[in-house]
């Protein structure tokens, strides 16, 4: 076991861990900061965000317009007062970001260029072309080289957090190299570990999206908030999950049923205009298109295809000129993955699981309500995504908030006194049981392949787009027993070198956990809001729901859901408007 | 189509294997899967021993690389049809240190990277509240090409060079270098050049054009290299001509 300390650190080199360390690093320079991830930083699922990132930066926007839209695209459900600071810090925030070099793009006269955006009332979308969290997130990594009080332990992954008395001082790693344990002490510990995707089987997330943080704050005793919303994103590629971005659609596309109809004008989200109009028809927010699709899919309106029914998002009217300036990355996967060209054909797309609002349970500066446990990004939830994440929320998100966490963790570190040597005991048995459950584990039966796609086909058939109480209390026994089955594992490998299917393990099992919590907070919120929509509760009940569900870890394993009512500052629950 | 394809997968475990040695799956052949497909089936049903290193499946996190039939891939990017009627050799990428079966190890690179300082240097600093630096389109298209890189370190796979003189900064750490050479908000590239002149390497580049050729995001390294020892050498002549000029 190798031992390591540090004043902060930072689990995750994606956009909010980066952003978090960076700030540490410029408020608190004589801290110590460290960045742990499994894999190296650029390999970051942040790195596939294509669309953009919003922050009001134009005349004739203004914050609370920005604040607005984020509030009821999440149907009620964002804490306001962190709404209001996001929008207010998202500005200088991006600015930073290009005065470290990102490279977005322009206007004519050298200006930062915004496009419109799914349920924004007002063009305030930044982009580096259709690539934007991948200059994003190598801007940020490149910068981050910069500043030598920055230290990584790329590709070590984290598996235990240490807490002493509810404080967290440090985790549990492996050295995916060596196999070898380190035990890294830290006075703030920072969760930047992303969402969780994979807990479905068609998702636009990367093999690396299993909850890991989620689950590990969970197991330490931290809550996690509104986790029965799961964004479904209308356009994703059949077969691969593969995104085409809202942007497509932001630009001109349209989504066309199967008579080349925009049936969206039958779903209450305004009548069809040649040019996109904001706030209306496919700029829409994701929820309502997502479920439009279901109703156009039970009416009989869709395509069949091999891997499900599909609608059609055309793009052809933009012209060449236009998708290969704005939208190129598009025109490359489609023709890379869909073996069709978006200038002259029309792409399939159906709704794809994108994104978790909910995450740990934090306030407005990333802290939870464990001393010394912080977390930002995706993982975390502030919460300013509410019931449904408006797109080009999240990237800006990584950046306000993960410079917040960062900041409020070093100014809690910079007080402390050094972790308590003892947890370092607590690092002794969590290499035991990972050794005897897993690297020396011999005998059992289930192949963790088996388990997951379990997993995901129980998920998606009672976690989905329209979901109701039976299907939800069948899904918490079927998972029951999957979680009773991981126990009985088998595993071919036994090497300490980069053993990956000790890491796939892992995963499922911080997955499983999820799983559960999705269904039993999906399963107690009797009413529909946002991305959750039960048919047997088809409406939105703000007399009992306008509240967060907070999800602890009870002794026997199991989720036990509490309430903590929504913040409203300035915006009183109101009917969401779209088209009209 | 056949119903199956035989995958010649490069093994290698340290704690039992003196060197590489291959081991032959047969995989189910469909149109839509990529090398990567194939080798998560046999990981997931076949031998779950198997190690390689994937995330995003869509050719953008730079992962997955690997020689395929002895040419580097993007392996997620490399479809099985691609290679009918096989068998396919999947092997780790050339010139590097194999840590396990398909996995490289890639720390030298990433030091290389810090090395060529991949950041915004700047004379003068604005202070956020006078608001962005100002970037024409025709400005960023200057450098867009050499912002394209995933550092999936295929190139690296590629180059001669590389392969006689591991200290060689390579392909994508000068492209990255004259990304930031060529923003018109940097001013570093006069460090840059002298980090680069000092190292070994960039003299060494004869010109192969390998790097350009197997690159997934058309980044052309081969052309900023070019770029670079002109650049330098105009330089060094300079210095040379006028040693009293401001530099
Ligand atoms: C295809 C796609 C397109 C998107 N497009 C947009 C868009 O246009 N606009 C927008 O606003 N949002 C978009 N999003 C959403 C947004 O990109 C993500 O929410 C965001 O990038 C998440 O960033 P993050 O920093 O929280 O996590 P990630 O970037 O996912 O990083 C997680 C980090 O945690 C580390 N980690 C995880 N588990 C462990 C462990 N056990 N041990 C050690 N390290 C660990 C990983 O190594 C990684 O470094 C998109 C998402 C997807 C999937
Ligand atoms: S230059 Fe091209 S081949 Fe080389 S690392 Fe970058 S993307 Fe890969
Ligand atoms: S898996 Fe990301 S580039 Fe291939």
């Amino acid at each position: 076991m190798d031992t390591f300390s540090c004043d902060v650190l930072v689990v995750g080199g994606g956009g909010a861990g980066l952003r978090a360390a960076i700030a540490v690093a410029e408020t608190y320079p004589n801290l110590s900061v460290t960045v742990i991830s499994k894999v190296y930083p650029m390999r970051s699922h942040t790195v596939s965000a294509e669309g953009g990132a919003a922050a009001v930066i134009k005349s004739g926007d203004s914050l609370d317009e920005h604040a607005y839209d984020t509030i009821s695209g999440g149907d009620w459900m964002c804490d306001q007062d962190a709404v209001e600071a996001f929008v207010r810090e998202a500005p200088d925030e991006m600015l930073q970001l290009e005065h470290w070099g990102c490279p977005w793009s322009r206007e004519p006269d050298g200006h930062i260029a915004v496009r419109p955006f799914g349920g924004m009332k007002n063009q305030r979308t930044w982009f580096a072309a259709d690539k934007t969290g991948f200059h994003m997130l190598h801007t940020l990594f490149q910068t981050s080289l910069k500043y030598d009080g920055i230290r990584r332990h790329d590709e070590c992954f984290v598996t235990k957090l240490l807490m002493d008395d509810g404080r967290c001082q440090g985790l549990v790693a492996i050295e995916q190299a060596t196999g070898k344990i380190q035990a890294i002490t830290a006075k703030a510990v920072i969760l930047c570990t992303g969402g969780c995707g994979k807990i479905f089987p068609f998702t636009t997330n990367a093999s690396i999206k299993n909850g890991d943080g989620m689950a590990l704050a969970y197991r330490a005793g931290a809550a996690l908030k509104d986790m029965e919303f799961v964004q479904y994103h209308p356009t994703g590629l059949p077969f691969t999950g593969i995104l085409i971005t809202e942007a497509t659609r932001a630009e001109g596309g349209w989504l066309l049923n199967k008579d080349g109809y925009r049936y969206l004008q039958d779903y209450d989200l305004g009548t069809p205009q040649p040019k996109p109009v904001l706030r209306s028809m496919e700029l829409g927010p994701r929820d309502r298109l997502s479920q439009a699709f279901m109703k156009e899919q039970e009416k009989g309106r869709t395509i069949k295809g091999p891997y499900g029914d599909y609608v059609h998002l055309d793009i052809r009217h933009l012209g060449a000129q236009v998708i290969d300036t704005k939208l190129p990355f598009v025109r490359e996967l489609c023709l890379k993955y869909a073996g069709l060209d978006p200038v002259k054909e029309m792409i399939p797309v159906r709704p794809v699981v994108h994104y978790m609002m909910g995450g740990i349970h934090t306030d407005i500066h990333g802290a939870t309500p464990m001393p010394g446990l912080y977390a930002a990004g995706e993982a975390a939830c502030v919460s300013i995504n509410g019931a449904n994440r408006l797109g080009s929320n999240s990237l800006t998100e990584l950046l306000v908030f993960g410079a917040r966490s960062g900041k409020a963790a070093a100014a809690f570190a910079s007080g402390q006194r050094a972790p308590n040597p003892s947890v370092l005991a607590q690092a002794q048995d969590e290499q035991r049981r990972l050794e005897g459950h897993f690297l020396h584990k011999t005998g059992g039966t289930e192949r963790i392949a088996t388990l997951r796609v379990a997993m995901q086909d129980i998920m998606e058939q009672s976690a989905g787009i329209y979901r109701d109480a039976s299907a939800l209390r069948q899904a918490v026994t079927k998972l029951g027993q999957l979680q009773e089955r991981f126990h009985n594992l088998a595993l071919d490998d036994h090497s300490y070198t980069f053993n990956t299917e000790l890491t796939s393990a892992l995963e499922l099992s911080y997955m499983l956990d999820l799983a559960q919590v999705i269904i039993a907070s999906a399963l107690q919120r009797q009413e529909s809001r946002g991305s959750h929509q039960r048919n047997d509760y088809p409406g939105r009940d703000d007399g009992k729901f306008l509240a967060h569900s907070v999800a602890y870890r009870a002794q026997d394993g199991s989720p036990r859901i509490e309430y903590l009512p929504v913040k409203i500052t300035r915006w009183p629950p109101g009917q969401r408007v779209y088209g009209r | 189509m056949p119903p199956t394809v035989m995958l010649e997968v490069s093994r290698y475990r340290p704690e039992r294997d003196d060197k590489p040695v291959f081991q032959t799956y047969e995989v189910p052949f469909r149109d839509d899967w990529v090398v990567l497909d194939a080798l998560n089936h046999i990981k997931d049903q076949l031998d779950g021993s198997l190690s390689f290193r994937w995330s995003c499946r869509m050719g953008v996190c730079g992962s997955c690389g690997m020689m395929v039939n002895g040419r580097p891939k993007l392996t997620c990017a490399a479809f099985l049809s691609d290679y009918l009627p096989g068998p396919i050799r999947v092997e780790p990428l050339n010139y590097f240190p194999i840590m396990r079966d398909l996995i490289v190890d890639i720390t030298a690179f990433l030091e290389k990277l810090k090395k060529v300082k991949p950041w915004i240097v700047r004379d003068e600093v604005w202070p956020l509240d006078k608001g962005e630096y100002r970037q024409t389109p025709e400005q960023l298209d200057v450098y867009k090409q050499f912002s394209q890189c995933i550092n999936c370190m295929l190139c690296y796979a590629a180059c001669p060079v590389v392969g006689l003189e591991p200290g060689f900064v390579g392909p994508a750490a000068i492209a990255l270098a004259q990304r930031y050479n060529l923003d018109s908000r940097d001013d570093g590239a006069k460090q840059r050049m002298k980090i680069l002149s000092d190292h070994a390497g960039i003299w060494g580049c004869t010109f192969v054009g390998e790097c350009t050729q197997v690159c997934p995001k058309h980044v052309d390294p081969a052309g900023a290299i070019q770029q670079y020892k002109l650049a330098g050498a105009l330089d060094t002549l300079q210095s040379f001509l006028l040693p009293w000029s401001a530099r």
